[in-house]
């Protein structure tokens, strides 16, 4: 199987919780998404399996969704809000700071494929800006100096 | 995570057990936890239906449509499930409340969607939230699995003989999606793409069912206004504008963060009180009210109450509770080319104006910040805003419109200052960099 037991059993379950198969399918590639890194051909082909759909139509709509990727991206994606909130508190420099230090632009990935760069939009951290989210972790209020120390320890994390 | 902030302006309701560790069924029973769902069933539909229109709470969300309407526009008997749906895909530029809503008090959310259900008589609801906010989402299985271990969902809740169903259910990434009838595509597994009305979701919604959608916010409110009656509640407010909001402030404030007033309170007041005034001693320039879709005001506009109803009679509106702040060093034309950068590309694509309209207003607005305006460029893109209002399935295309026109016709000058390939005269100062003076 392409993903791990434990969650093609957890979709299984989820599955049951609406009227149509198809139902869970937007949540379903997030969390195969998350465990494979990516949506390879693979794992498109299992969740069209699972939900009975053509895999086209799980591609098209895999491409309205701007958190998922059929392409493979870093260990560490670091997403930088550079929306109206966080723009007005310094997220520009925060961006700019981030491709610099990383030496990669917006959907970027570090050679070593540790970390990967994005420019998002609203992330909700508004009244805590600037912000960015490196996977699901939220970091706010965000100097310069203090993405250097956060991608640091993302970087100690993977042992490097 | 997010840090709170209060002030002593502040009634606090829906934020009254924020930092209380409420996301802990054993300490939100402590905290009144549940009784609103028991006493709802004592009281049964119409009751709450009654008590609902009495609050005068209005959706947070944006569109402020009153919730006890809505509920009440429900059809009785229906041949189909009908549905309860939670909006938390929180996606609104400035808009940061369902996330303490979902973190601090998720309890409160599934209350909400509990009594919703025995309102209209759904056995059946479904708690949408945006993909970015993974750890809310693992907080709010905790809190429905944990709702289901004792009793207060499935089978018979509270001994009652009603069952009623819930579960949480995650987007990935998309603003659209927070708009009522989208919202019910990407639920059902598909693009999010908006569907034509009428028939409204109250009629025809999820998988063809009635179904009754809120914001978190509104939904969390619901308990509240159960446990302390729909008056009480509508007596925190103004007239037609019950209770209290949360507003998030952001921008060029001192004290940025999200405090909870009541509806009505003054814009003023609330930008240079309870928020701290302008960071670093500077003028204020400009505010946006309700999140990034909602016209801005001036600096000699703001002594404004902020209830849905004063907003209107200004052209603005009170959105949903997102305050930004704008300082005098901040470029109007800059700003506007950012807010329609975000909505091209969150446009769907699916009504021509607002896809065609957003693109083309985005490349036109770079390319007038970066330099390259033209005279008639400030006339093209007001007509080419103009011709997006009202010509889409869904408020998207309005949403990015309507700033844009503010704007234009509130700081044209700046426009013109940006004209004949002069740089942006903002530019060599940066916000963050000057000399901070005291």
């Amino acid at each position: 199987m392409v993903v791990s037991e434990k969650l093609d059993q957890f979709f299984d379950q989820k599955m049951k919780n609406y009227p149509t198969r198809r139902s869970f399918l937007v949540p379903m590639l997030l969390y195969t998404q998350d465990e494979l890194g990516y949506l390879s051909d693979e794992a498109i082909a299992y969740v069209a399996g699972k939900v009975g759909l053509p895999e086209l139509e799980v591609r098209n709509v895999i491409s309205y969704y701007s958190m998922l990727t059929t392409k493979p991206r870093g260990k560490f994606n670091v997403q930088v809000c550079t929306n109206i909130s966080c723009m007005l508190r310094g997220a520009e420099e925060v961006y700019e700071h981030c491709q610099k230090k990383l030496g990669i632009g917006h959907k970027g990935t570090t050679p070593d494929g540790l970390f990967s760069l994005e420019e998002v939009e609203c992330i909700g951290a508004c009244s805590w800006a600037p912000a960015m989210q490196v996977n699901y972790d939220y970091h706010e209020k965000l100097k310069p100096e203090t993405v250097d120390e956060i991608l640091e320890s993302y970087a100690n994390k993977a042992g490097r | 995570m997010a840090d709170l902030v209060s002030h002593p302006d502040e009634v606090k309701v829906v934020s009254r057990r924020f930092g209380q560790g409420a996301a802990d069924l054993s300490r939100y029973l402590e905290l009144d936890g549940y009784k609103a769902v028991r006493k709802a069933l004592e009281m049964g539909a119409d009751k709450i239906i009654d008590e609902m229109k009495k609050s005068n709470l209005r959706g947070r969300g944006g569109a402020g449509f009153p919730a006890g309407m809505k509920w009440s526009f429900v059809p009785k008997e229906s041949p189909k499930p009908k549905y309860i749906l939670c909006n938390g895909d929180e996606s609104e530029p400035g808009t940061c409340k369902d996330r303490l809503i979902f973190e601090h008090d998720p309890h409160s959310v599934i209350e909400g969607v509990i009594i919703a259900g025995i309102a209209v008589g759904s056995h059946q609801g479904y708690i949408y939230i945006r993909g970015e906010y993974r750890y809310l989402v693992d907080i709010m299985e905790k809190a429905v699995a944990e709702a289901y271990a004792r009793g207060f969902l499935g089978k018979n809740i509270c001994g009652s003989g009603y069952d009623f169903e819930c579960a949480v259910h995650t987007g990935a990434g998309a603003y659209e999606v927070g708009e009522e009838s989208a919202l019910m595509e990407s639920l059902e597994g598909k693009r999010g793409i908006p569907r034509i009305r009428p028939p409204f979701p109250a009629v025809v919604g999820l998988y063809g069912g009635p179904t009754v959608i809120n914001n978190c916010e509104t939904l969390a409110s619901a308990p509240h206004i159960i446990l302390g009656g729909g008056e009480w509640y509508a007596g925190l407010g103004t007239p037609k504008n019950g209770g209290t909001r949360l507003f998030c402030l952001s921008g060029h404030v001192n004290r940025p963060g999200v405090y909870e007033l009541p509806l009505g309170y003054n814009l003023k007041k609330m930008i240079y009180e309870v928020a701290g005034g302008i960071r670093h001693g500077r003028k204020l320039k400009a505010v946006v009210p309700g999140g990034s879709s909602t016209p801005l005001l001036k600096a000699d506009e703001i002594d404004v109450a902020m209830d849905f109803d004063s907003l209107m009679k200004i052209q603005t509106f009170l959105g949903s509770g997102g305050v930004v702040v704008l300082n005098e060093e901040t470029c109007m034309v800059k700003f506007a080319q950012r807010v329609m950068r975000f909505y091209a590309h969150e446009s769907c694509g699916w009504c021509i104006p607002c896809r065609e309209g957003t693109d083309w207003l985005k490349k036109t607005l770079i390319r007038f910040h970066a330099g390259g305006g033209l005279r008639k460029d400030i006339d093209n893109i007001q007509y080419l805003a103009e011709n997006m209002l009202g010509r889409t399935f869904c408020p998207l295309g309005d949403a990015a419109a309507m700033p844009i026109l503010s704007i234009v016709k509130k700081f044209r000058q700046e426009f013109e200052d940006h004209l004949e390939g002069r740089p942006c005269p903002f530019e060599e100062a940066p916000i963050e960099q000057l000399p901070v003076l005291r």
